[in-house]
């Protein structure tokens, strides 16, 4: 642990330390599949064999299996029913997996050689008897399970034609209730499997909105530890913290452009919140928004050249698009995208630019729903009541959430068909704010 | 939300500003205000003599009595609502009258919301809300620079159930005294 910067005495007195990330493991998220899918596809990881001194450290056929299983494309085959266990490709009885209705076969090995290791593994066709794929990788213990979720990629890849995100990063805000009504607030990074969580910030004063860079490596987000909101950019790997808006009224929302060059943000330093664009480097700022309402969580399109954003300007919130300039000066006006539903908010883009996943408010009920920018077609995914903070994984086929269960502050992710879904939480405490990380992830440890 | 009334509000609260543009503080300094945008501002025979008040009529316990009718000190408001209610409007009355006849006392005016919802609209709604309440206050005679605007959204509830019980009382501006 390192102690990062401890803040100004303020109206809050309080110290605040960034952790870098290479402080010790712990897995505080547990994942629960809450619906599986039907008509997922039969497959069959067989524990991976493993020679040298005592027991494997990783169980790297258990983490490929629940990362299929967690997609919601994918069954798995429990060990207990494999009618064979073989560790290479030439003892695979491929009749054996066909009797069981077993389409696809992942054979492994595990050897600890000279303190590396080397990973094995084999993917079958066993209809047709074809491997598919098969890989050899050298890496260092600390390495294995990330190792197992690349392999988890390229199994799902070969298998859906779609790129695999199990290798990316998940970051949200946990909050604990301590002894006199103060709280605890911490920002955490974790693999996307919720394992390996690492705090890298901790307050007592509100943490929210994190947001990645596009390089996978910094996080902007709004901390109220200076006793109102302002926006920070934190490097996930070193720590090292900078303090980016701090504008009289609110400062918050922050998005980072796809360059990773201009923050999109809202501020009501003009005397009420509206969506500004600045330059990082030159802390150039360019007002993007008029109008009385709220003006708020802008989210940029891939190609830099308009935003979304969510606003109040015609009586309820509902979410708009305004094409910008490269530095954000607006062309034209803003033109609403919601017309369904009383309540529509917080924008997130899918990574191929067609969806918008939203909260979507009717009477006491906030669920999310997806929007598909093509057709104008509208779907509600989920039948919670308190959803928010939808997230898009990096491949576009999940989107993670923040809903509340049991009174507890819990993380669900769900298909974008709506079909799978799951729930990631804490054993005490909320777990809230979350964001996933893009593809281009360097947070190799 | 009304618009044109807030703009109505706005406007007229400006004409009140620009009327008192220096006032002077209990010991005689004189304080410019920096917020006022008008005639009034800036004119040369600025200086003014004026006798100096402690508490007026609420007396000089007034903040510290919990008896005193300034002890109410929170707004309530209705969802995605930032209007003031008849009751609020009572309270707020209330404390422009000590806060115009104390100009030396200044006021926070927090703003909360729900939880429903999205958390950055909601950080927009508590600062919509604490703004209302600002208005209502300048209209009524309390500089600009007695009060300041926070919202922290719904990051602050006072009641953490998940049910209208709860959310009606996190529905708030509260009004924080300095010192108090």
């Amino acid at each position: 642990m390192k102690l990062n910067s401890v803040l100004n005495p303020g109206r809050f007195l309080l110290a605040l330390f960034a952790v870098l990330l290479s402080a010790t493991a712990q897995a505080r998220l547990n994942i629960e599949i809450t619906q599986g899918m039907e008509g997922a596809m039969p497959i069959a990881v067989v524990p991976f064999g493993w020679q040298g001194d005592g027991a494997p450290v990783q169980d790297i056929a258990a983490i490929i299996g629940a990362d299929l299983a967690r997609s919601g494309q994918f069954a798995p085959m429990g060990s207990e029913a494999m009618p064979q266990r073989p560790t290479d490709g030439a003892n695979v009885n491929f009749n054996l997996w066909r009797a069981k209705d077993i389409d696809s076969l992942v054979v492994g090995r595990l050897e600890r050689r000279d303190g590396r290791y080397q990973v094995w593994f084999q993917l079958f066709d066993t209809v047709r008897g074809v491997q598919l794929a098969g890989y050899t990788l050298q890496v260092t213990e600390k390495q294995l399970r990330q190792t197992a979720h690349q392999i988890a990629d390229i199994i799902y890849q070969r298998l859906t034609g779609q790129r695999g995100a199990f290798d990316t990063h998940i970051a949200y805000v946990t909050v604990e209730n301590l002894e006199a009504g103060q709280r605890r607030f911490r920002l955490a990074v974790a693999d996307a499997d919720g394992h390996n969580e690492q705090i890298i910030l901790s307050s007592g004063q509100p943490l929210l909105s994190p947001v990645w860079a596009p390089d996978g490596r910094r996080l902007a987000y709004v901390s109220f530890e200076g006793g109102r909101s302002m926006v920070y950019v934190q490097d996930v790997l070193n720590g090292q913290r900078e303090k980016v808006a701090e504008f009289p009224g609110i400062n918050s929302a922050p998005a980072f452009s796809p360059n990773g060059q201009y923050l999109a943000l809202s501020l009501s330093r003009d005397g009420n919140p509206e969506i500004y664009v600045l330059e990082l480097l030159s802390k150039r700022l360019v007002r993007v928004t008029y109008s009385y309402g709220i003006d708020t969580e802008p989210v940029w399109a891939a190609d830099g050249r308009s935003l979304y954003f969510t606003s109040d300007r015609g009586g309820r919130p509902q979410i708009y698009r305004v094409a910008i300039e490269q530095d954000g000066r607006p062309v034209g006006t803003p033109s609403r995208l919601t017309f369904e539903g009383a309540y529509n908010a917080s924008p997130a883009l899918s990574p191929d630019g067609k969806r918008l996943a939203m909260v979507q408010g009717e009477g006491n009920r906030f669920r999310i729903a997806v929007l598909d920018l093509d057709t104008n077609a509208l779907r509600v995914l989920t039948d919670t009541r308190l959803d928010e903070s939808p997230t898009f994984a990096p491949n576009g086929v999940m989107v993670l959430y923040a809903t509340e269960v049991a009174g507890r502050g819990v993380l669900e992710a769900v298909s974008v068909d709506g079909r799978a879904r799951q729930r990631l939480g804490t054993s005490t405490g909320d777990v809230r704010e979350p964001t996933w990380s893009p593809f281009s992830t360097q947070q190799e440890q | 939300m009304n618009y044109k009334t807030l703009m109505a509000l706005a406007l007229s609260s400006l004409l009140l500003v620009a009327c008192s543009s220096t006032s002077e503080r209990p010991g005689g300094v004189q304080i410019e205000d920096r917020d006022v945008i008008g005639g009034a501002a800036g004119q040369g025979d600025g200086v003014q003599a004026g006798s100096a008040q402690f508490g007026g009529e609420f007396g000089a316990e007034a903040l510290t009595d919990p008896d005193s009718p300034l002890a109410k000190r929170v707004i309530y408001f209705a969802f995605d609502s930032s209007e003031v209610t008849p009751e609020g409007r009572d309270l707020i009355a209330l404390h422009a009258r000590y806060l115009s006849q104390n100009p030396g006392i200044n006021v926070v005016l927090e703003g909360h919301a729900d939880e429903r919802g999205s958390r950055e609209y909601n950080l927009g709604l508590g600062e919509r809300r604490a703004k209302a309440v600002e208005q209502l206050m300048s209209l009524q005679g309390v500089a600009a620079r007695q009060m300041q605007t926070i919202s922290f959204g719904e990051e602050r509830p006072v009641a953490f159930g998940h049910d209208e019980s709860a959310w009606q009382l996190n529905r708030r501006v509260e009004l924080l005294y300095s010192g108090y």
